[in-house]
């Protein structure tokens, strides 16, 4: 049914139609919203769960690691400095093999403290074998929710999934929402089973010590399912379409790709104020376009490879910066083209830091400077006074 | 460019004043029309009392420009005394409407003669039918009437989705009296 709601209230109503059995989540700026959503629904007896409540994040992601290992569907959600204090149990979840979503309201981390968006959180914890999925709008956001299950407890993936949507921008932002009927969600997501899980009944362990005759292997086995992930992304997302009859999230998605001369690539709810800079230019005959990466994680290089290797001049803009290197996505991005015949001439901005507000005008200003020379890491907006170097 | 029309609304007010509310309360409005609106917050310092802005953008088709509105159609001031202190005005429309919450009329900057500014007693009106200074569904109902962009009947639906019992049916007689308050033409 469509609804006028605020992001968080959309993605607290879309994990209750997932029916977690566990929901343990601990408040932090802007991401409290949702799990008060759900805490709410659960006290009201509307939701059947279990709501622990937590005295940290790091707590927060040691339940859902339990309950998921345990056979039973969990559910935590966290921003900046509680994704970096979780980080050690998120490496732990992946590494167990275990299912579980974990929404990441993306804010920027300290210091100074920042409660506004940008996506350093999250993309700080691109190396620890979670999927990661980056949303647009809020209806982005919770279809992603929906296929962020079903993709993690696929029999042939077990690896957990973090949905990302942008701080303040998506999740207090309000808007339009389809929110599913129970009904349906039911036929897409089968009840959670595990062949292995911890049960007394049948005891076993779960994370032994692995040493150099058998770590190794296990990365290469997370590396390969990741393989598998991109190509079951899109097998998910047909069956998404079959069920609900909208066609929603999957690897990448271009916009006026074709017969573009410059593009920009970037991820999250900025792609919108980009889509919109675009039908402005090309109605003043600019050949530009939009390359919106969904699934960072894994890395959908041949989509990628597939997209640019046409276009000009490309736009790497990202809300997060590797300090002192380049932006992560400009590099993986650059090393695509690497060795290649006729690639792309490809610069790098960084944007939006801390919520600094990406208007038409500045993305217009990244479409100008591609004409100009390469760059590596341009960060965009700056407002530098003579005496503010540290 | 959004095709059909593009409307941009800017709430000025301080932390815990209900801004947010407001702007999901008119998203809502608009909604009930088949109509999109984005309704989004932006707070300077986070913490209660602080300036901050709501915004709401509304369009005949999902909205996907996520920045910040600087040139606003219509501006609500939720708290006057911000407009001491601040330029509210900023990036105000050559066709704007201003409505401002205060008893009454105090000198504001010059504005062209296109722009149209109003004085609403808001607060007073809330006070009277609900016992608090809450103006907030008063200007709304103000917006309903001068801009005709909305039906107050929406608006009113709205409000009784957001609310229960008393409080919504105060906020629907607060909401009636904004209405009818810009309604009589002795205002304009």
């Amino acid at each position: 049914m469509k609804e006028y709601l605020e992001g968080s209230q959309a993605i607290a109503k879309t994990v209750a139609l997932c029916r977690p059995g566990v929901i343990s989540a601990y408040p932090i700026t802007p991401q409290t919203h949702i799990p008060e959503n759900l805490a709410e629904m659960v006290a009201k007896g509307e939701l059947k769960a279990e709501f622990v409540n937590v005295e940290s994040e790091h707590s927060a992601a040691s339940c859902c690691l339990g309950a998921s290992a345990t056979g039973v569907r969990a559910y935590t959600s966290t921003s900046s400095q509680g994704l970096l204090y979780m980080l050690e149990v998120i490496f732990n979840i992946a590494g167990l093999r275990l299912p579980l979503v974990l929404t990441c309201a993306n804010r920027a981390v300290s210091a100074p403290i920042n409660i506004w968006n940008d996506q350093q959180d999250s993309l700080t914890a691109r190396d620890t074998g979670w999927i990661q999925f980056y949303a647009e709008t809020i209806q982005e956001a919770v279809d992603l929710h929906l296929q962020a299950y079903r993709l993690s407890e696929d029999k042939r993936i077990l690896l957990p999934v973090m949905v990302n949507l942008d701080g303040y921008i998506l999740t207090h932002g309000y808007e339009v929402v389809d929110i599913p009927e129970q009904e349906l969600v039911d036929k897409f997501l089968p009840p959670y089973q595990l062949d292995y899980k911890l049960d007394p009944e049948n005891p076993l362990t779960l994370g032994v010590l692995a040493g150099p005759d058998y770590y190794l292997e296990t990365r290469y086995a997370i590396q390969k399912t990741m393989e598998e992930v991109l190509k079951i992304i899109p097998e998910i997302g047909e069956e998404f379409f079959k069920v609900f009859g909208r066609k929603s999230g999957g690897l990448v998605e271009g916009y006026f790709l074709e017969g573009a001369e410059k593009v920009i690539v970037a991820m999250g709810s900025v792609c919108g104020t980009i889509k919109e800079t675009i039908d402005e230019l090309r109605n003043e005959k600019e050949r530009v376009g939009l390359l919106k990466i969904i699934t960072y994680r894994p890395f959908p290089q041949e989509e990628i490879y597939q997209a640019l290797k046409d276009i000009k001049e490309i736009a790497v803009l990202e809300k997060a910066v590797s300090l002192g290197g380049f932006g992560p996505l400009y590099t993986e991005i650059k090393a695509l083209f690497a060795g290649k015949k006729e690639s792309p001439k490809v610069s790098g901005f960084i944007a939006g830091l801390g919520g600094r507000d990406i208007t038409k005008g500045s993305l217009k200003t990244v479409f100008e400077k591609l004409s100009g020379r390469q760059t590596d890491c341009e960060f965009m907006d700056l407002n530098l006074s003579p005496n503010s170097q540290r | 460019m959004e095709k059909g029309f593009l409307k941009e609304v800017r709430i000025h007010a301080r932390a815990g004043q209900g801004a947010i509310t407001t702007a999901s309360l008119l998203g809502d409005a608009f909604f009930e029309e088949g109509k999109f609106a984005y309704a989004f917050p932006h707070f300077g310092a986070a913490r209660m009392g602080a300036p901050m802005n709501a915004f709401v953008r509304i369009s005949e088709r999902p909205v996907r420009l996520r920045s910040q509105v600087y040139n606003p159609d219509y501006l609500l001031i939720v708290d006057p005394s911000l407009v001491m202190g601040f330029d509210v005005f900023k990036g105000f429309k050559e066709e704007g409407i201003a409505l401002i919450n205060s008893e009454e009329d105090f000198p504001i900057p010059e504005m062209k003669k296109s722009q149209k500014v109003f004085f609403i007693p808001a607060n007073k009106i809330a006070q009277e039918i609900m016992g608090r200074p809450l103006g907030n569904t008063a200007l709304l109902g103000a917006f309903c009437a001068i801009t005709g962009l909305v039906k107050l009947e929406s608006l009113l639906k709205a409000i009784n989705k957001r609310f229960s019992g008393k409080i919504a049916q105060q906020n629907i007689e607060t909401a009636r009296r904004g209405f009818e308050y810009l309604k009589s033409t002795s205002r304009r």
